[in-house]
């Protein structure tokens, strides 16, 4: 059994920064490609759980001490949940008003 | 004390198999046509994203992961698919086009991916000489006296958020 190699794996930072780069990636490619508003607060919540991954990541192998990037995606967590909720609140108002979430057809102020 | 027979095998194979959920969980919300079909691929990547955090030596940040990722935000998303039904058809764009702007946004997908993690690997992170204790105590202790600022005007976010979100949802409400 290479007992290294396995080590190497999960003691070692790439593969997490990887996986927050792929994240990220997907994250981005949602939020070009999504018609829709709740798509693209998908798309959004990749991004905040590709941050989350590199903190923790950056925090595990390279801080002093380690609470503080814990601390911090605590906080990403709660405001991630607050944009939730603000945003899902404005996608049913824009569907009371329009009857349709589609990204093209919100586009006038003040109907 | 005699070690567990072929344990960090058994951990590389657990640790590749939330790679796996994470990275297929990113894909399925990335790319599926159904919008609820892409809500099940973001409650997939954060499960995947809370083993990962366990790995990462905070098993606290993995349940908060669960409880609010999936139990929350996954499950207010699913309540505002049902409230206002986005049926993701394509229309309006032709198969041509579809292709064409399908693969712009894949390619700066690819860049991103290609420049960050070449950016992150080739970095020299220096390690820390030192470290501190990183439980769930320590968390507890920093949030009370170090961060016990940022703790209070969080919460008070959290609450002028619900405050707007039930104010924003009553008007649209009246007015129709």
């Amino acid at each position: 059994m290479n007992l290294d190699s396995a080590g190497l794996l999960y003691g070692r930072p790439n593969a997490y920064l990887v996986i927050a780069a792929f994240l990220f990636a997907c994250g981005i490619y949602g939020l070009l490609r999504r018609r829709t508003l709740i798509g693209m607060l998908i798309a959004g919540e990749l991004i905040f759980a590709a941050a989350s991954l590199n903190f923790m990541t950056l925090n595990r192998f390279f801080a002093p001490d380690p609470t503080v990037g814990q601390t911090f995606v605590l906080f990403i967590m709660g405001l991630a949940a607050a944009e939730i909720a603000i945003a899902l609140s404005i996608v049913i108002a824009i569907y009371r008003n329009y009857r349709s979430i589609r990204s093209r057809e919100v586009s006038e102020l003040k109907g | 004390m005699t070690e567990f027979p072929f344990a960090p095998a058994i951990a590389a194979a657990i640790f590749l198999a939330f790679c796996a959920i994470t990275v297929s969980g990113a894909l399925i919300a990335a790319l599926s046509k159904r919008i609820i079909r892409g809500v099940c691929g973001l409650a997939l990547c954060c499960i995947g994203l809370a083993g990962l955090f366990y790995f990462l030596n905070s098993p606290f940040l993995a349940l908060m992961e669960i409880l609010i990722y999936v139990g929350a935000v996954c499950v207010t998303i699913v309540f505002g698919i049902m409230l206002a039904e986005p049926e993701e058809v394509i229309e309006g764009e032709s198969r041509s086009a579809a292709l064409v702007w399908g693969s712009c946004a894949m390619l700066v997908g690819a860049a991103f991916f290609l420049a960050l993690s070449r950016l992150s690997l080739a970095h020299p992170w220096l390690s820390p000489t030192s470290r501190a204790d990183g439980s769930v105590a320590a968390i507890g202790v920093a949030l009370l006296t170090t961060y016990s600022m940022a703790f209070e005007v969080i919460s008070l976010v959290l609450l002028v958020a619900i405050l707007g979100a039930l104010v924003i949802a009553r008007t649209g409400r009246s007015r129709t």
